[in-house]
């Protein structure tokens, strides 16, 4: 193995999360690598608006995900059962390459509420430590929203975010989010207009008694032009958005926000179709030394670095920190170690509703133009005697209607025949559906390790996913659907599909790609794996950042927290570590 | 010393100059012959990522035979009625055969180590064969039943037999000997509406003929002037990626 | 020696630097600005890493050029030659031992500098790093590569002589003459040549098609030239790459990226001045293409379809990241060439400190014909209060051919 020049920082990963602390270290005038294992993203040459309009190839084929081949995961329901490969993607959709998952993401960017960061605390004070599920294993962030309030405003300056704020400074204002914590600014830009079925929605929900608000958005309602320069193009309802890149610059991701300035800094190199084995450390394994990686014709370089941070996405994030044993294994026999524990997800719900006498004009979407409401989500309800917490962010968001995904049918119609075809045709233009994306609260057996069975490319074992619905999320589940359920009735669909999420997790149809936790930050080394600088325990010049730091996941999309928590560990690195090297910070 | 992007014969100094800020297409800076990015990227003319797509005509995977009997399924997987044309007039039996041919027929792009176990249905796919091989012995164990109960090819019986079968497959109420027929029909029922409904750029949906009849208007990217045109009739007519190449046609 | 007349030398001291500096150093910064103004790095550097060390191929009509290594490299660069050989070299195209350059160095337009300017510029060259590298720099075929042809050349196409201001136009005005006429070049590519490959003095700035774009008409008419600019348009597109009928993008781009974006405001302001009272130059209008011809009709939907996305309805574009269409000059040239070399092979705008994103056109020949492409830009510049000459198949298949 060859042994290049030693670099200030070496960064893995180049989606959001790696390319703005890439940025931020490289504005500090260090000398920066960040290391990519997939190929560069060129808006124009990649996501040409002449051949991005095809959902064959970036839906159904996967084309910008991570092909399972470089790399997939090994799931199981519990830990009775063999895990066995995920052979091509279908609960969720992995990133890859410059941009990673930013590309074809949804553009869904909220914030966590202020009680989320003190979940564990908040609970137990407001319903009392006996209300707690025995089978649940919440926890505190170790923050508070106070500290993660600055660095959610400026990820959503940098990405341009579309919203209307709710709180701002403590003023509630009519048409945001009511629960919303209080922001020290508006969106950067207005909410994006919609189409007929949100304000459908919004409308009946407002009837109802609710408060309505427009879903913020990161594909951008105007011409936005960010702090760092860059400038991205307007929404235009494409309707070919989630899993697909954007072909005029309006889906804020590193590719269109960060990396056009990145890449022009002197100090800063990127290495795409390099794919990192390890983290490497010291013999006292408490100082890492850099990482090793093999490049695209299969040569190992080691790579040197004082500081690594290690932004791979939370699977390869938890699974670098396995192989690379930082930290001790998690167990959930013996519930010791920290590596992998709360592992956690999101817990998709929906009710479609068929008319016969309206038209949505449903190929009219973007993956985050919609209307929500937050009346059911999280603590925002009283659960006193429910016998479940959480809840979730109930919103209509119609992404699109491509047809070979999109085909809603009445239960009972065939599959195939004239009379699939005449209900297909009866139905396509006039069906909506409302979503309701719902809190996974993290257990004790729901973990991620390092599979005994299969192996990568490199011969590294792959990471395996045990997981499956807590019995909190099912009944929460039906409760929270219920009330989707009634919102819907009045508006007086011709026939409803109400759909809770039941039985097991299945790894098969699409969910969410919200995967979270496995190297979880907070405030005590024994139950978490990062402190609340993304930094490593005993490890000071690691620092891991992602969703994996979540210690459970609320009813909320991640992205705008794995955002905020990049900027904060910048931060951090910026202001205490770089004058404290070495050192765990105690700020 | 550093390799130079290609470039195109004749390309003028100040294409070259555009190229130089980046060292891109093997820059060897530190030895390490991955792309190896700095400064901003430049732009090669007619830089593209095209879909992966085959003009040949005749059948590039399916024998004849196969072809007959696939052509066959997939008109009663969607019949020919008032609303559109059947599978086979547009083209759904193209489209599998030269999904078949390419990427997808070999599962290139997925993991397909071993070992092969069967798991939970949360588990999913974990057969080991990959779609050319369920197509290939899928088909020739149908083809063998259907000779066997009734000495006739597919393709011969009548749509209500052909019916018969295929909701039987579904219902998992047959069994075929060396394939199992179930897989096999929700096999080729994906395949098939993959083909109604994809762009045409892949050899079915001609004509857009699902499009029309859902009233998809396809690859348009701009409906700022329609959002607000609410519960509305837009009457937008389909288009496809290639509709004005011509490239449609199979 | 020219002398200058007090006029010229408070011109010429504009935009100096404060004299407090060492006069040495104040030198060198001058001069390394000049050589910013000059864009010498365009031609005489290949390698970021070997500046001014030569090599830039240049293709001409008549051929193959290199640029010189202009590194005080005693063998291979210029590490032999006097100031007088310079200033030769840089006002009279006579370079080294009598050598004559040919125009492709363009002397004719550096023959505007003044002494102090080529003082300072000569002194800045002094303190390059001298790098090893030979260049062959005449790589024209026969006959054009008999030098000696350059005299009769010369005496057609070369007005010598120093940049002479004009007494009635304002300090600033003169300083955007000197810049626009001397060290920018810009008539290089932007003036009209004849058949021996100079100037057409009475077209300057009027726009010309070089190395496979079209360098757009830069004179006062409104419909295709700088008339409708405003002075922001002219200085935010120099500074920035960016304004709202463009991106630079092509040879422009090259030119602000390694040139204007450095220009300090006040030079960028002369030359609009300057420009925004230039001449014009008998521009053609003419009527626009009715919507219900064929091609406007055909080019319509697939505006809609395909371009309408960045662009926007109407042509309006959006604000520094697509440009607009309507109501462009850059829409109106009479020559299509950079029209379609952009839709048809795509293009990427410049990045500069102040814009960084670069975005790119796509390239749009996998999903159109050429037929297609003379469509869509034919009703694009017969649309939203643009006229212009309509683009044909066999237009849009000349410029591909070119660019292979």
């Amino acid at each position: 193995m060859k042994k290049l020049p030693k670099t200030d920082v070496v960064v893995i990963g180049l989606g959001w999360a790696g390319s703005i602390i890439a940025n931020e270290l490289a504005d500090e005038g260090l000398d920066v690598i960040g290391i990519e294992r997939g190929p560069w993203r060129d808006t124009a040459r990649d996501f040409n608006i002449g051949t991005v309009t095809d959902e064959l190839r970036y839906v159904m084929r996967e084309e910008l995900m991570l092909r399972t081949r470089q790399n997939t995961c090994t799931m199981r329901n519990n830990p009775s059962q063999t895990a066995l490969p995920m052979r091509t993607w279908g609960s969720f959709h992995p990133g890859n390459g410059t941009g990673g998952a930013g590309n074809h993401w949804a553009g869904i960017t909220f914030r966590f509420q202020p009680h989320e960061f003190q979940l564990k605390s908040h609970l137990t004070e407001r319903y009392g430590a006996d209300a707690m599920p025995a089978e649940l294993t919440l926890q505190d962030w170790g923050t508070t929203w106070e500290e993660m309030e600055p660095h959610y405003m400026q990820f959503e300056r940098v990405a341009g975010t579309s919203g209307y704020a709710g709180n701002l400074n403590g003023e509630k204002r009519a048409g945001g989010n009511p629960f919303e914590g209080p922001r020290s600014g508006d969106y950067p830009t207005p909410p994006l207009r919609q189409p007929y079925g949100p304000t459908l929605f919004a409308q009946a929900a407002k009837e109802m008694g609710y408060q309505p608000f427009p879903v913020p958005s990161s594909l951008v309602s105007e011409a936005y032009t960010n702090p760092y320069g860059v400038t991205m193009g307007p929404c235009t309802f494409c309707g070919f958005c989630t899993n697909y890149g954007c072909a005029n610059y309006s889906k804020a991701s590193a590719i269109t926000t960060v990396l056009p300035a990145l890449m022009r800094k002197e100090n800063f190199t990127a290495y795409t179709n390099c794919e990192v084995l390890e983290v490497l450390t010291d013999s006292s394994g408490k100082k890492a030394t850099g990482v090793t990686y093999v490049d695209s014709s299969g040569d190992t370089w080691e790579q040197p670095a004082d500081l690594v941070i290690v932004a791979a996405f939370t699977f390869e994030n938890v699974r670098l920190m396995l192989l690379s044993h930082i930290g001790e294994a998690y167990d959930p026999v013996t519930n010791k170690g920290t590596t992998g524990r709360n592992y956690a997800y999101q817990t998709a719900n929906n009710v479609t509703l068929f008319f016969d006498d309206k038209n949505f004009n449903p190929f009219i979407g973007a993956g985050a133009v919609g209307m929500g409401i937050d009346e059911f989500n999280n603590d925002n309800f009283d659960h006193s005697g429910l016998g479940f917490f959480g809840g979730g962010s109930i919103r209509v968001t119609p992404i699109g209607s491509a047809p070979i995904g999109y085909r809603p049918l009445p239960p009972g119609t065939p599959k195939w025949g004239s009379k699939w075809k005449r209900a297909l045709k009866d139905n396509y233009l006039s069906t909506m559906s409302i979503g309701c994306e719902a809190s996974s609260y993290t257990t004790r057996t729901n973990y991620l390790s390092l599979d005994p069975n299969y192996k990568d490319p490199h011969g590294r074992p792959l990471l395996r996913i045990t997981f499956d619905f807590a019995q909190n999320d099912l009944k929460m589940a039906q409760y929270c659907t219920g009330k989707v359920a009634e919102i819907a009735k009045s508006i007086n669909p011709r026939e409803m599909i109400v759909k809770p999420m039941t039985g097991h997790w299945s790894s098969v149809p699409y969910q969410s790609s919200h995967v979270v936790g496995g190297f979880v930050m907070g405030a005590d080394p024994s139950t978490s794996s990062v402190n609340k600088h993304l930094q490593v325990w005993d490890v000071p010049n690691l620092f891991v950042v992602g969703a994996s730091a979540f210690p459970q996941n609320p009813g909320y999309n991640p992205t705008g927290t794995v955002g905020a928590l990049a900027f904060k560990a910048a931060h951090a690195i910026r202001t205490w570590y770089l004058k404290r090297p070495g050192e765990m910070i105690t700020a | 010393m550093k390799k130079r992007a290609k470039t195109l014969p004749g390309v003028t100094r100040r294409q070259v100059l555009t190229w130089s800020t980046l060292g891109v297409a093997a820059t060897v800076t530190r030895a390490a012959d991955a792309v190896s990015l700095k400064g901003s990227p430049g732009w090669t003319p007619f830089a593209d990522n095209p879909p992966e797509t085959f003009d040949q005509p005749g059948w590039l995977f399916f024998t004849q035979e196969e072809a007959d009997t696939i052509e066959a399924i997939v008109d009663r997987l969607i019949p020919a009625d008032e609303l559109s044309v059947g599978g086979k007039e547009a083209g759904c039996a193209q489209f599998i055969d030269r999904q078949l041919h390419g990427f997808y027929g070999t599962f290139e792009r997925l993991y397909m180590e071993g070992p092969f176990q069967k798991g939970t249905a949360e588990q999913g796919d974990q057969s080991p064969l990959v779609p050319q091989q369920r197509y290939r012995q899928g088909l020739a164990a149908l083809d063998r039943y259907v000779q066997q109960t009734s000495q006739k090819r597919f393709k011969d019986l009548t749509p209500q037999q052909q019916d018969a079968l295929l909701a039987a497959m579904e219902a998992g109420k047959v069994h075929f000997e060396g394939f199992d027929a179930q897989s096999l029909f929700i096999e080729v029922l994906n395949n098939t509406m993959e083909g109604f409904f994809a762009d045409p750029i892949y050899g079915g949906n001609r004509d857009m003929a699902s499009w029309k009849m859902l009233g998809f208007p396809g690859a348009r990217y701009d409906y700022r002037p329609y959002i607000e045109r609410h519960n509305e009739d837009l009457h937008l007519e389909p288009i496809s990626i290639a509709q004005w190449k011509g490239r449609d046609k199979p | 020696m020219k002398t200058l007349n007090a006029l010229s030398a408070a011109l010429l001291l504009v935009a100096s630097v404060g004299s407090q500096a060492q006069p040495e150093y104040d030198q060198y910064a001058r001069g390394s600005y000049l050589a910013t103004l000059g864009d010498c790095t365009a031609c005489h550097t290949t390698d970021a890493k070997q500046p001014y060390a030569g090599g830039v191929k240049i293709n001409t009509p008549f051929g193959v050029l290199a640029g010189a290594n202009i590194t005080p490299d005693r063998e291979t660069g210029i590490g032999d030659w006097s100031y007088d050989d310079f200033r030769r070299a840089m006002t009279e195209g006579i370079g080294h031992n009598g050598k004559r350059l040919y125009g492709a160095m363009p002397f004719t337009a550096y023959t505007k500098m003044s002494e102090r300017d080529l003082q300072d510029l000569w002194a800045w060259i002094q303190t390059l790093q001298p790098i090893h590298h030979e260049v062959e720099t005449n790589q024209l075929p026969f006959p054009f590569n008999i030098r000696t042809s350059l005299i009769a050349w010369n005496w057609l196409n070369f007005d010598k002589g120093t940049f002479v201001p004009d007494a009635k136009k304002s300090a600033e005005w003169n300083r955007g003459a000197y810049l626009v006429q001397g060290l920018g070049h810009c008539g290089t590519c932007h003036t009209s040549k004849n058949f021996l490959g100079g100037d057409k003095d009475d077209r300057f700035l009027s726009g010309s098609v070089v190395e496979g774009w079209y360098a757009p008409n830069l004179g006062a008419d409104a419909h295709t030239g700088l008339g409708k600019w405003t002075q922001e348009d002219i200085v935010s597109y120099l500074r920035t790459g960016v304004n709202r009928y463009a991106i630079a993008s092509g040879p422009m781009a090259d030119a602000v990226r390694h040139s204007t974006q450095y220009w300090r405001d006040e030079d960028l302001r002369a030359v609009a001045t300057f420009l925004k009272e230039g001449k014009t130059h008998d521009e053609e209008v003419p009527q626009p293409l009715a919507a219900s011809d064929d091609r406007m009709k055909l080019g319509a939907q697939i505006y809609e379809a395909k371009c309408s996305a960045c662009h926007s309805p109407g042509g309006r574009g959006e604000r520094n990241i697509f440009p607009q269409l309507a109501a462009n000059p850059l829409i109106n040239q009479p020559d299509a060439t950079s029209l379609i070399r952009v839709v048809s092979a795509g293009s990427r705008g410049v990045d500069t400190d102040a814009r960084p994103t670069a975005p790119a056109m796509p390239a749009f020949s996998g999903v159109l014909d050429d037929e297609q492409i003379a469509a869509v830009l034919t009703y694009v510049r017969n649309s939203w209060g643009n006229a212009a000459a309509p683009v044909s198949a066999s237009d849009v298949k000349d410029v591909k051919d070119d660019m292979k």
